[in-house]
């Protein structure tokens, strides 16, 4: 079977933004991701070396937020909801199978590497830069913050000025 | 008024309403095509837009939603998540992220959306994202001077830029629908074929129309609350507005009676207020009746809101812009504060009197100028400092 047309960008971003509206309404926050990465990331330090999370500043500020669980986080229900979401989404569009995508151009071992490393640089951009596309940039331009719309203009940007340098990996 | 988080929502609840809104936002990921690095990094290369067209179309309308929510009164802005400002962290933690983007070819909300219907790329990504993050975390020490760097508050775009909040959203609706033009000019040259799926059908001109009369209307129209400030300078306005007053008497009445239906608003300044205050005010500026603060106070149920300030002018004035932001009923006091201390708090006997009734109301008076000040002392060490509402923590 062939998996369903992709939903026009913009009847998709319109739906996007009325979602994030409704969003900022109801919650008076935005939408985010890499927040629930970082979630995890302290959860998972947290069961393999709790007195370790009592000593780094890091862990101890993050985990004095959330009452000692690092999981009761907004950005973790959202982002479960996400994974269900995209799962509905996938098996309406006839688009649920396990494969690895690349160019063909490059070899399997080269997209692993690019896309574990490609993953280490964005999860830690998103935490210097205090989110990532969706929390500082989405969310950032619909509330027009300053550090939102830079973020965004830096992320942008960014993958403009790297693009020309990678371009093997996708072209 | 909006946000519904924490008063109407609670914090709880909140987490089953973030659960539905991840759906949402994974749904409507998928279905634009988000879960394929493929397209993402279409952009990039300039054989693929649909990122740049969802995203802006999204940030758009919901910027010109949020800003015309503020516009009419229905979400306190000063309460919603605005990201901080970290001039160099946001800089240089974007740049990386935009290198990250085109190495992995996801971003932390794709790459979930993506691994959800089974891309494994998606999930090594996911994965190296957890090492970025432990990497920040274990040389926070390192990292924190420049993460704290720079630090501009919560501060927004058209403050920075000095223009005023309507013409940025304008701008930036402008700059999205050259973009939008302008890349599929870029996406057919690169493929060397017109997409059809992008003719400027219907839609889309309803769509970018819609977007430009709401941006050209908040350009244009004054803010609601410069605009009933502005009403109310106008003295032949407000004298001729229908709104209900308290008698001093009255007032000084229901006081010493303890009526627990009743809730003064004092708009004098603060400082005046922390001088001198009737028993059960409270202290909100013209501005902050506006507030989500004052909404809460204000809305309480079987209470009767008397709006005080020193003057009768001023007095009236509140109330008319209680009465306009919607709150049931609002009175006034007659003659304001000054006529209160005047008539009752520094009551002095008249020599002459009248008849009958005139006897009983100085009677009242006499006695309502000894208890009230003595309610007004004892009040003073009860003065409940103002609950402020926090702004919601946000951000990743």
């Amino acid at each position: 079977m062939n998996s369903t047309k992709y939903m026009n960008p913009y009847l998709a971003g319109f739906f996007l933004g009325l979602l994030l509206l409704g969003t900022i309404y109801i919650t008076g926050r935005g939408l985010g991701a890499s927040g629930a990465i970082k979630s995890g990331t302290v959860a998972v330090v947290q069961s393999i070396a709790s007195s370790h999370t009592e000593q780094s500043k890091f862990y101890e500020e993050y985990l004095a937020e959330h009452q000692n669980n690092p999981l009761k986080n907004w950005l973790v229900f959202e982002v479960i909801g996400v994974i269900i979401g995209a799962f509905i989404s996938g098996l309406i569009s006839n688009r649920l199978k396990f494969t690895f995508e690349r160019s063909p151009k490059i070899q399997v071992r080269t997209r692993v590497a690019a896309a574990l490393f490609g993953g280490l640089l964005f999860g830690f951009g998103a935490q210097l830069g205090r989110g990532c596309t969706s929390g500082a940039a989405l969310s950032g331009m619909a509330v027009l913050s300053t550090g939102g719309i830079i973020t965004m203009m830096a992320i942008f940007g960014g993958a403009y000025m790297f693009a020309y340098f990678f371009r093997k990996l996708w072209l | 008024m909006g946000p519904l988080v924490p008063d109407i929502i609670g914090n709880e609840l909140n987490f089953v309403v973030a659960l539905f809104i991840g759906i949402a936002f994974g749904f409507i990921l998928e279905q634009a095509g988000f879960s394929t690095s493929q397209k993402l990094v279409g952009l990039f290369y300039g054989y693929d837009f649909t990122v740049l067209r969802v995203f802006f179309t999204a940030g758009v309308t919901a910027m010109l939603g949020v800003v015309a929510l503020g516009h009419f009164g229905l979400i306190d802005i000063n309460l919603i998540y605005i990201n901080p400002t970290f001039l160099w962290s946001a800089l240089i933690g974007g740049f990386i992220m935009g290198l990250g983007f085109v190495v992995g070819g996801f971003c932390p909300g794709t790459s979930v959306c993506a691994a959800a219907i089974g891309k494994i790329d998606a999930m090594i990504f996911i994965l190296g994202s957890f090492f970025g993050v432990l990497i920040f975390a274990e040389g926070y020490p390192i990292f924190e001077s420049l993460y704290k760097a720079e630090n501009w508050g919560y501060v927004r775009i058209f403050d920075t830029l000095g223009m005023s909040q309507g013409l940025f959203a304008f701008l930036l609706t402008a700059v999205a629908v050259l973009a939008f033009w302008a890349t599929t000019i870029v996406e057919n040259k690169v493929n060397g074929k017109p997409n059809m799926e992008f003719r400027p059908v219907k839609m889309y001109v309803g769509l970018t129309g819609l977007a430009f009369i709401i941006g050209l209307s908040a350009f244009f129209l004054p803010d609601i609350s410069e605009a009933y400030l502005n009403e109310i300078k106008n003295e032949s306005y407000v004298n001729s507005y229908e709104i209900k007053s308290i008698t001093p008497d009255e007032l000084a009445f229901r006081i010493m009676d303890n009526d627990k239906s009743i809730q003064i608003i004092d708009v004098r300044s603060a400082e005046e207020f922390k001088k001198m205050s009737l028993p059960k005010s409270l202290s909100f500026s013209m501005n902050e009746l506006f507030n989500k603060s004052a909404e809460r106070v204000i809305t309480v149920k079987h209470k009767r809101n008397v709006f005080i300030a020193d003057d009768e002018l001023t007095s009236r004035k509140a109330a008319i812009l209680a009465d306009k932001l919607g709150y049931v009923e609002p009175v006034f006091l007659k003659g304001g504060l000054n006529e209160f201390k005047k008539e009752i708090l520094e009551f002095k006997m008249p020599e002459e009197i009248k008849t009958r009734r005139e006897a009983d109301t100085y009677r009242f008076r006499e006695k309502a100028s000894k208890v009230i000040p003595v309610l007004i002392e004892q009040n003073k060490n009860k003065i409940i400092p103002k609950k402020e509402s926090k702004r919601i923590i946000g951000g990743c």
